[in-house]
Order: structure tokens, then C-alpha cells, then sequence
């Protein structure tokens, strides 16, 4: 198969699932004829016609609602929120309703919730790093792919499951090409993958940070430092099982996120490595992360604010510098 | 009670006899004109990182509404809020160095198009979340009839913004607390692809509006004479502790949603009518013509400042300094709060 852009890949799994499963449906703002902001419905429309890419006023809390009632009454719609910060205003119906009704009520909520996350241009309110908010709740799921072939697999197995899952595709991953799998191919959730060996340190990160991580091995590579790059995949159900075992071999971790350092996935993983793996540490446990602030616009600002591979490698020589 | 006005009467509403006024008028409207097409292009050369939201097309909107206002009534804005910022006296040299990220912009480059402010002048902002800025402006209404101060805040909204929950939560609230508000709504027919037809259930926004129990009164946009007498009669009602006013008024804009946005959703016929018949620039111009006020020379004097001064705010963000990175934080102390043990 030729490679696929990871806006295309989530299109195909997406396509095919909706080829198979007759209840699956779309609902978002500009999807019909624009095919999303990201072109990741571009064609759908003409394909499987309006009532199945089907265009919503801005109204992000009637659209998720839409998506919770349809989807307990038998339906697996897809609520496309374009940028994740717009989960704001739908936060009652996502994590009060969406994500506790199969628990209160014991009816199934298959539901999948598109959005756009990452740091990128555009300001403090469209770029927050909130994913790990949707992680703590109780009841949903997250996937943050950072491959075509991740965006693929995963969103065909995001279909197949009976609970709500957060979608969450990085802004700067839009156009990046990959071989992506066939149709049967599905991508568990809670399945970290190993993208590069090593056996020096563990380098965590998820959606564009494994980009990060493994420029970061790269260039560690030339000093002669072995490095292995872990990439999440899915941020709830979160597979400390793999991330675990790589850090007993290596004896140190550094994980990678644009969050701004305050809790969150980040903060779990270092808390679970310790318990899991105290004996095994040859160095503390690093996080690379944003400042504590809201993202800004300017480009040396925004170029400042995000971390890059060299603050992963500095990280890493710090632990390698311990006695 | 409720009120509905027409569009036709309010066309009508007799123009200041003001020819200065009026002139000034042309020429803020002339510079927001420049001021979005030069945006646009300097989007496209890449000078403008990220993209902009053109005015171009809304300009009466903003001028006819702002200019009924005083310097210490209050304007919150939209992710569309050039002309809403230059209106409000903002300088279009601060605006043009805050698209860039320059350090001399009215946040030193933190927040870029969708985050203007300039608190000196009572422009609350540009905000990103559609529907929010009127929000912003409702609360402001209820801490300056708190305070008692004699002011009114107004809020932007646009068609699209009209279909999220919160606009009405916040113009039932002014309603019921008879807040001296003014919510605007910019109605172009478009949220980005989206035209009212397929996103709207009822008859009109306004009627929508009008179910809240305060004034609401459609306006023709494109005149300007039209949304500042419906502007000043809304900040007379407010000042008078009459309560909030809903107007919409009915616009165009002729560039796309963004920079970059591929109108497949609409007919070239369509934008060049819009702009050939309903023209807010040449609406005015040829009201002045008429009578008298106006002559060929008069315009182009009036085109060639605009022009300068937009020159002038990009020759200024041009020559700007980046913001220093140690600036990323600056902004928010509340990050370290006062006190706390390092
Ligand atoms: C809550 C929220 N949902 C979606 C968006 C994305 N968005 C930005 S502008 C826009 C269209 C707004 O249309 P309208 O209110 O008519 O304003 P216009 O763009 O025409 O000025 C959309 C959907 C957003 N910024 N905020
Ligand atoms: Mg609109």
C-alpha cells in the first residue's frame, strides 16, 4: 500500500468501518463539503451522504448530547469537535453524561469524540494541553495517535468498543506520511509501542513528542547513548506494563509532553514507574514539559514555550552525569 | 414589551448632518479596509504567522456601532475583531505589530490575532471561542451597573456564535438583570462554510432574540448611518437603566472564513454582488456625494491616508524586535502567586 497522510489514515479506518457498520455516523461543523478543518472527512460527504456526514451549527454541547443519546439508543455516532479546546463547552454532556452513563445505568455509550489537540499557532485558547483531563475521568478512553498507521488502527478499534473514547490527533502530525494497515488490522488500546530500542534510558512521550523522543535518541545515538523511545498510543487505558519493563533494562526515565507541567500523564507515569520499579532506578525519574502558562503566539515565544529534543537530551545527560 | 423594528425603518434613521462626523466615519472605515486586505497578504507572505479572520466587508458594523459609544463604554470582540479593535482607537501600528509577534504589539506578541486587547481604550478583546466575548461583556455590564458607572459594554457575535447555548444564556441574563448591554450580532450568513439556511431554526435571529423579552431590531450592516442610530438609541436605552438591547445586523464578508479557506460553499457572483451593490465604503461615499459633502479629490485624500497609515503599521511591526523569550510567562504572575515559598 502506498503511504497515507495521518489525516487520510484516520479517514480510511474510518470509511471502512463506516462501510461495515451502518450505524455509524459523523456530526461536526463544517464536515460535508469542507471535510473537517483538517481535510480528515474530505470526500465523506459525497460518499456516504448528509445524514451520515452530518453538518452541526456551533453548538458543541447539543452535538456531544446528540452523540450520548444516539449512541444508548443503538447508534455509534462520531462527534467531530475540531479543536479539543471546544470540548470546553460540551464538558457537562462529555464527562458527566457521556462518560458515567454505562456505569449509572448499565447501557452501553458507544461514542467517539474526534478533536484536534497539540501546540501549535493560534493562540492561548485554541492550544491547551488538557488530554490528560479526559484520561482521569472515569469511563472514557483515550487515544492519542502519533503514526498514520496508529490513526488507522486505532480509530477502527475506537468503533468497536462500548464506552466513550476521546480521539485526540496532534495539529503538527496533520500531514505526516506513513504505511498505515489493511482492514482488518484494529490497534488495541492500552498497547504502548517500543519505536526504537535501546538500553541506556526510556524516552516516553505520545502524539507529537515521539517525534521529539526519537530526535532525541538520534542525536544522543552519535555520543554513543543508547536510548529507547515509547510511544503511549492510548493515554486511558495507559500501558505501564511496557514502559515498565523497558525501565528495567535501561534504569532511567524521561517523559515527554507539551502539558505544562502541573499533574497529569506525565506525573502518573513516573508515579507508577517508582512503585513498580523503585529497585531498578539508577537516576530520578525526568519530566520534560511547556512552562506552567498558557501557550503563546509570537514564533520565538511559541518556539521557546514547546519542548524540543534538546531539552530531552539535556535531560537525559543529567541522569547519565549521576555518580 | 417587546420590539421588533424593521430593517426599512431603520434604514431610514436620519444621518448626523455632520459632515466631519460622517467623513471620519469614511476614513476608519477606509483604514479597516486597508488594514484587512494588507493582513491578508502578509498571511500569505508568511509575515503573519497562523492566519487572520477578515473584516473585510463588515467595516460599517463596527465603525456605526463604536462610534456611537463613549471613550469608557466597553467593546468585547470575536475571533473577527480588527475592525472592532481599530474602531475602538486602537492603533493600527499596536495591531499590525501584535499580528506579526512583534514586541511592540498590544500584548508583545503573546496572543496574536484572536487575543487583541487594549485595556487603556476599553477594548475587552478578541477572543477565540465563539459566543465567549459577549460573555466577557455581559459581566462587565453587570459590574458597571453594580458600580453604577455610566456606561454600557457591548458584545459581538456572529451568526454562527448564534447557535451556541451560551448567547442565550448571556442575553437572558442582561435581559433579566436589565444590564446595560448591548449585544451586536455581525449576521454575514456564514459560519465558515456554513450558510444560515442550513444552520438556523426559526425566522431570524433577532426573532430568536426577541423570545428573551428585551429589544431586538434587525439592521441593514452595510449602512452605517442605519447601526448607529439603532447603536445610540440601545446605549440611550442602557444609560437610562432600560436594560439591553439585541441588534443584528445583516453584513457580508468578502474574504474567506481564514486565510487559505477554499470557497467552495459559495458563488464568486455572490461575494462580487455583495461588493458592487452593498458596499458600506461606497454606501457612505455616495451619501456624501449627494450631498455635496464629497467630491472625487475629498475620496482619494481620504483613500491615500488610509493607505499611509496602514503602511506606516507595517513599516512599524517590520522594523519591531521580536519579544525577548524570557517574556513567555510575564504576562500570567499568577503562575508564581505572591508569596509563595521558592
Ligand atoms: C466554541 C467554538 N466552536 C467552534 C469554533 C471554530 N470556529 C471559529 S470561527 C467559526 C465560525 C463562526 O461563525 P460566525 O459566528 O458566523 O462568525 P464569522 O466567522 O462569520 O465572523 C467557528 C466554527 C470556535 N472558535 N469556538
Ligand atoms: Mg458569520
Amino acid at each position: 500500500m502506498s503511504p497515507l497522510s495521518y489525516s487520510q489514515a484516520y479517514r480510511a479506518g474510518l470509511a471502512e468501518e463506516m462501510e461495515a457498520n451502518p450505524g455509524i455516523f459523523v456530526m461536526g461543523t463544517d464536515i460535508f463539503l469542507r471535510g473537517g478543518h483538517f481535510a480528515q472527512l474530505l470526500g465523506l460527504g459525497e460518499r456516504f451522504g448528509a445524514d451520515r456526514i452530518r453538518d452541526v451549527p456551533i453548538s458543541e454541547a447539543a452535538m456531544v448530547a446528540a452523540g450520548v443519546g444516539a449512541a444508548i439508543q443503538g447508534m455509534r455516532p462520531v462527534v467531530d469537535l475540531n479543536f479539543q479546546e471546544f470540548a470546553y463547552g460540551a464538558m457537562d454532556e462529555l464527562c458527566n453524561q457521556a462518560a458515567k452513563i454505562h456505569y449509572m445505568f448499565d447501557i452501553p455509550v458507544p461514542l467517539v469524540i474526534r478533536a484536534t489537540n497539540g501546540i501549535a499557532y493560534g493562540g492561548a485558547q485554541h492550544n491547551t494541553a488538557m488530554e490528560s483531563w479526559f484520561a482521569e475521568m472515569p469511563g472514557l478512553y483515550v487515544a492519542v495517535p502519533a503514526t498514520p498507521a496508529d490513526a488507522k488502527g486505532l480509530i477502527k478499534t475506537a468503533l468497536h468498543l462500548d464506552d466513550p473514547v476521546l480521539f485526540l490527533m496532534h495539529k503538527a502530525l496533520t500531514g505526516a506520511r506513513g504505511e498505515t494497515g489493511g482492514p482488518d488490522v484494529r490497534v488495541p488500546f492500552g498497547r504502548a509501542s517500543v519505536v526504537r530500542p535501546g538500553d541506556q534510558v526510556t524516552l516516553i512521550g505520545y502524539g507529537v513528542t515521539v517525534r521529539t523522543c526519537t530526535e532525541a535518541a538520534g542525536q544522543l545515538a552519535g555520543d554513543g547513548i543508547s536510548a529507547e523511545v515509547i510511544d503511549l498510543r492510548t493515554l486511558y487505558p495507559l500501558d505501564v506494563e511496557t514502559v515498565t519493563d523497558s525501565l528495567r533494562k535501561t534504569g532511567r526515565a524521561v517523559m515527554v509532553d507539551e502539558s505544562a507541567g502541573y499533574g497529569g500523564v506525565s506525573a502518573e507515569i513516573a508515579a507508577a514507574l517508582q512503585e513498580a520499579a523503585f529497585d531498578y532506578l539508577d537516576a530520578p525519574i525526568l519530566r520534560v514539559h511547556a512552562p506552567h502558562s498558557p501557550v503563546p503566539q509570537s514564533p520565538p515565544l511559541l518556539q521557546a514555550y514547546l519542548p524540543d529534543h534538546g531539552a530531552v537530551e539535556q535531560a537525559v545527560r543529567t541522569q547519565l552525569a549521576r555518580p | 414589551m417587546t420590539e421588533q423594528r424593521t430593517e426599512a425603518e431603520d434604514a431610514t434613521a436620519v444621518a448626523p448632518a455632520d459632515a466631519g462626523t460622517l467623513r471620519e466615519w469614511l476614513g476608519q472605515m477606509l483604514i479597516i479596509r486597508r488594514f484587512e486586505s494588507e493582513s491578508v497578504r502578509l498571511s500569505y507572505a508568511n509575515k503573519i504567522p497562523g492566519g487572520i479572520h477578515s473584516s473585510e466587508g463588515q467595516e460599517a458594523v463596527a465603525v456605526g456601532s463604536i462610534r456611537a459609544l463613549g471613550a469608557a463604554d466597553v467593546v468585547a470582540g470575536t475571533h473577527r475583531s480588527h475592525h472592532h479593535a481599530l474602531a475602538k482607537g486602537m492603533p493600527p501600528r499596536t495591531v499590525m505589530a501584535e499580528l506579526y509577534g512583534k514586541a511592540t504589539g498590544c500584548t508583545g506578541g503573546r496572543g496574536g490575532s484572536m487575543h487583541l486587547v487594549d485595556l487603556s481604550r476599553n477594548f475587552l478583546g478578541s477572543n477565540g471561542i465563539v459566543g465567549a466575548g459577549l460573555g466577557v461583556a455581559m459581566g462587565t455590564a453587570l459590574a458597571m451597573k453594580l458600580q453604577q458607572r455610566p456606561a454600557v459594554a457591548v458584545g459581538y457575535v456572529g451568526d454562527g456564535g448564534a447557535n451556541t447555548g451560551r448567547t442565550w444564556e448571556f442575553i437572558n441574563l442582561a435581559a433579566l438583570w436589565k444590564l446595560p448591554f448591548i449585544a451586536i450580532c455581525e449576521n454575514n450568513l456564514y459560519a465558515v462554510e456554513t450558510h444560515i439556511s442550513r444552520s438556523l431554526a426559526g425566522d431570524s435571529i433577532a426573532g430568536r432574540a426577541a423570545g428573551f423579552g428585551l429589544p431586538a431590531v434587525a439592521v441593514d450592516g452595510q449602512d452605517i448611518v442605519a447601526v448607529h442610530a439603532a447603536a445610540s438609541a440601545a446605549r440611550d436605552r442602557a444609560l437610562n437603566g432600560e436594560g439591553p438591547t439585541f441588534i443584528e445586523a445583516r453584513t457580508y464578508r468578502y474574504e474567506g472564513h481564514n486565510v487559505g479557506d477554499v470557497q467552495n460553499y459559495r458563488d464568486a457572483s455572490e461575494v462580487a454582488s455583495w461588493r458592487q451593490t452593498h458596499d458600506p465604503i461606497q454606501a457612505l461615499r455616495q451619501r456624501l456625494a449627494e450631498r455635496g459633502d464629497l467630491d472625487e479629490a475629498g475620496y482619494a485624500a481620504l483613500r491615500q491616508q488610509a493607505d499611509e497609515t496602514v503602511a506606516d503599521a507595517i513599516d512599524f511591526a517590520e522594523r519591531s524586535p521580536w519579544p525577548d523569550t524570557g517574556t513567555v510567562q510575564r504576562a500570567w504572575p499568577a503562575a508564581e502567586p505572591a508569596g509563595a515559598s521558592r
